[in-house]
């Protein structure tokens, strides 16, 4: 009885462990089938270009001419300004409007949307619509300088400090309402509890920033400074479509400047090269990021 | 909730009137330019002096040899946007639910991978994905751009997705098994169902990726007949004369398909992309 009793059980768990390793099995197969259209494109469009970009960019001539070329370093000044004055004076700008928009009435959800839209809108456009704003004679900007004030205006994009003062205004335009978006879900994430925590214990507006608002999104900010800063570097349209890079070469940034080499004068490999030697640049702020994004998946 | 006192609404309105000027200055910029007539000297204006609907009857009749395949420039934009929505969706939707639904036993080596993918900047691969699609002879097809497309915008969907799925109770993957449903028809009756949000708010940003792209657009589709819109828009550079009035109408009718979409479903974007970026 007993030995039947045991081989009837043990045959139960056989052909359970059989149906659910055939189930695993049946699982993993449609798994791999789900997967592999993803796994197709990234073979076909990352894997591929990668290496074969590393591959164009492995000749050292195409380094030494980079180093030998004036403009270079200053595309290498400029990057770095770029990233530093324009991610942070953003972040800074979307920090603020967002208490703006958590804190109002009804009617800032209209202004969002309104707000949302130079993100939403091809930059093609209305990076075309700053240019003409800033020519010197014919642009709105000096017109009403001097229908306003007299004032002659200067000739913004003809002046390579001045020109790349504009290509900051510009991203900050573009991308400062993503930010602000994102910085606003993380405000309004905050529990209002503690927000009346705080008054009770008779904190002004900028104490509950202070201890309550700050704690709560510091660490997205951060995330969101380092994400900026990596995006960032990829921008292409903010300086090619307000200044081409010019005037005089002055005004590139490493993305625009490796177009320049491929596109403009047929060099791949120095183009090549522009990309890689940003690289260290990237890669500390890639491999932090990856490391938060995974923690935040666990 | 306390009344405010009347200082800090006066501020606050300040303050919005400030943000809206920022905001709507080039935008305002656009419409004058475009409301102005076509040769004139586009002298920056406030208000235009002799407005007129010139430049879009232009464009939309195709009377003007730099808009003369608008509608073709229009109809390939709008083919790309879809095409990268729809596959963008449909290679990601499936891949998260191998990964966070089946328990793809690689799926952390995969959303890894999507997530490297997804902080490479995009125009860092430029010239790597020009000579990629001059070797698969794609280069001048629409293909090609819609290909670039699908590549930057499935890692973020894939990440957002993941995300999304793992927050949908076990217990119904495992009530319907009961009854019976394979992976296939868990992934359509169950899955897709419960993901609607996330799908609407990472379709919309596939789409408004391809339709906005301007940098991959132009290097690999330069061909008058498959070029898209804002390729069209940076050939009027090229012109001796570029009539801006002319270019700026064309913008506007560019930018109204992605501002009218984005308002569509702005409820689902907030919820469905920054969701994700907050936890982070």
């Amino acid at each position: 009885m007993v030995a039947s009793g045991a081989s009837a059980g043990s045959a139960v768990g056989l052909v359970r462990r059989q149906w659910s390793s055939r189930k695993s099995l049946t699982d993993h197969a449609w798994a791999l089938i789900m997967v592999a259209p993803y796994l197709v494109v990234f073979a076909l469009f990352v894997i591929y270009p990668v290496g074969y970009g590393f591959f164009l960019g492995s000749n050292p001539q195409s380094y030494i001419k980079l180093l030998n070329d004036p403009i270079f370093y200053r595309t290498m000044v400029n990057t770095l300004v770029f990233l530093i004055v324009a991610v942070n004076l953003k972040l800074f700008l979307a920090l603020l409007i967002s208490g703006f928009l958590a804190s109002s009435a009804p009617w800032v959800r209209w202004l969002s949307f309104i707000f949302i839209l130079p993100w939403a809108i091809p930059s093609v456009v209305t990076i075309l619509s700053f240019r003409w704003m800033l020519n010197a004679e014919w642009g709105l900007v000096n017109n009403v300088l001097w229908d306003a004030f007299q004032v002659m205006g200067p000739a913004w994009l003809i002046d390579p400090v001045l020109a790349f003062g504009a290509v900051i205004l510009v991203h900050i335009w573009k991308y400062l309402p993503f930010w602000t978006l994102i910085l606003l879900a993380g405000r309004l994430a905050i529990s209002k509890d503690l927000y009346e925590a705080a008054s009770i214990d008779g904190a002004g507006r900028f104490q509950s920033f202070r201890f309550v608002t700050w704690p709560g999104l510091a660490k997205l900010y951060i995330t969101s400074t380092i994400l900026s800063i990596i995006f960032s570097v990829g921008d292409f349209n903010s300086v090619y479509l307000l200044t081409g890079g010019g005037p005089g070469d002055k005004t590139h940034v490493l993305a625009t400047l490796g177009v320049r080499y491929a596109f403009g004068f047929g060099d791949i490999e120095t183009g090549m090269a522009t990309v890689i030697i940003a690289l260290p640049l990237l890669i500390p702020f890639v491999w932090i990021m990856i490391r938060r994004m995974r923690s935040a998946d666990k | 909730m306390t009344r405010k006192p009347p200082s800090v609404a006066l501020t606050n309105l300040v303050i919005a009137f400030v943000i809206l000027l920022w905001t709507l200055i080039p935008i305002y910029h656009m419409v004058v330019m475009a409301l102005s007539p076509t040769g004139g000297t586009p002298a920056g204006q406030l208000i235009p002096s002799d407005p007129t609907l010139d430049n879009f009857a232009l464009t939309l009749t195709e009377e003007h040899f730099l808009v003369q395949h608008f509608w073709q420039h229009l109809y390939n934009s709008a083919f790309v946007a879809l095409s990268v929505a729809f596959l963008t969706l449909f290679i990601s939707t499936l891949a998260s639910f191998a990964i966070s639904r089946l328990k793809f036993s690689l799926g952390g080596a995969v959303s890894g991978t999507a997530l490297l993918t997804y902080l490479i900047p995009a125009s860092f691969l430029a010239i790597p994905m020009y000579v990629t699609m001059t070797n698969y002879d794609l280069v001048e097809t629409r293909l090609s751009l819609i290909m670039v497309m699908v590549t930057f915008a499935t890692p973020y969907a894939i990440w957002v997705f993941v995300q999304h799925a793992d927050s949908i109770p076990r217990e119904l993957d495992e009530a319907a098994r009961i009854d019976g449903a394979s992976p296939l028809q868990l992934y359509r009756l169950v899955f897709l169902p419960l993901m609607t949000p996330a799908i609407v708010a990472i379709g919309t940003y596939a789409l408004l990726l391809a339709w906005n792209e301007y940098l991959y657009a132009f290097l690999l589709v330069s061909q008058e007949m498959n070029m898209t819109l804002p390729v069209s828009i940076g050939y009027f550079l090229l012109s001796d004369e570029a009539p801006w009035n002319l270019l700026m109408a064309v913008g506007i009718l560019y930018s109204i398909p992605p501002a009218i979409f984005y308002y569509a479903v702005r409820g689902y974007m907030s919820s469905g992309l920054t969701a994700g970026a907050v936890k982070a």
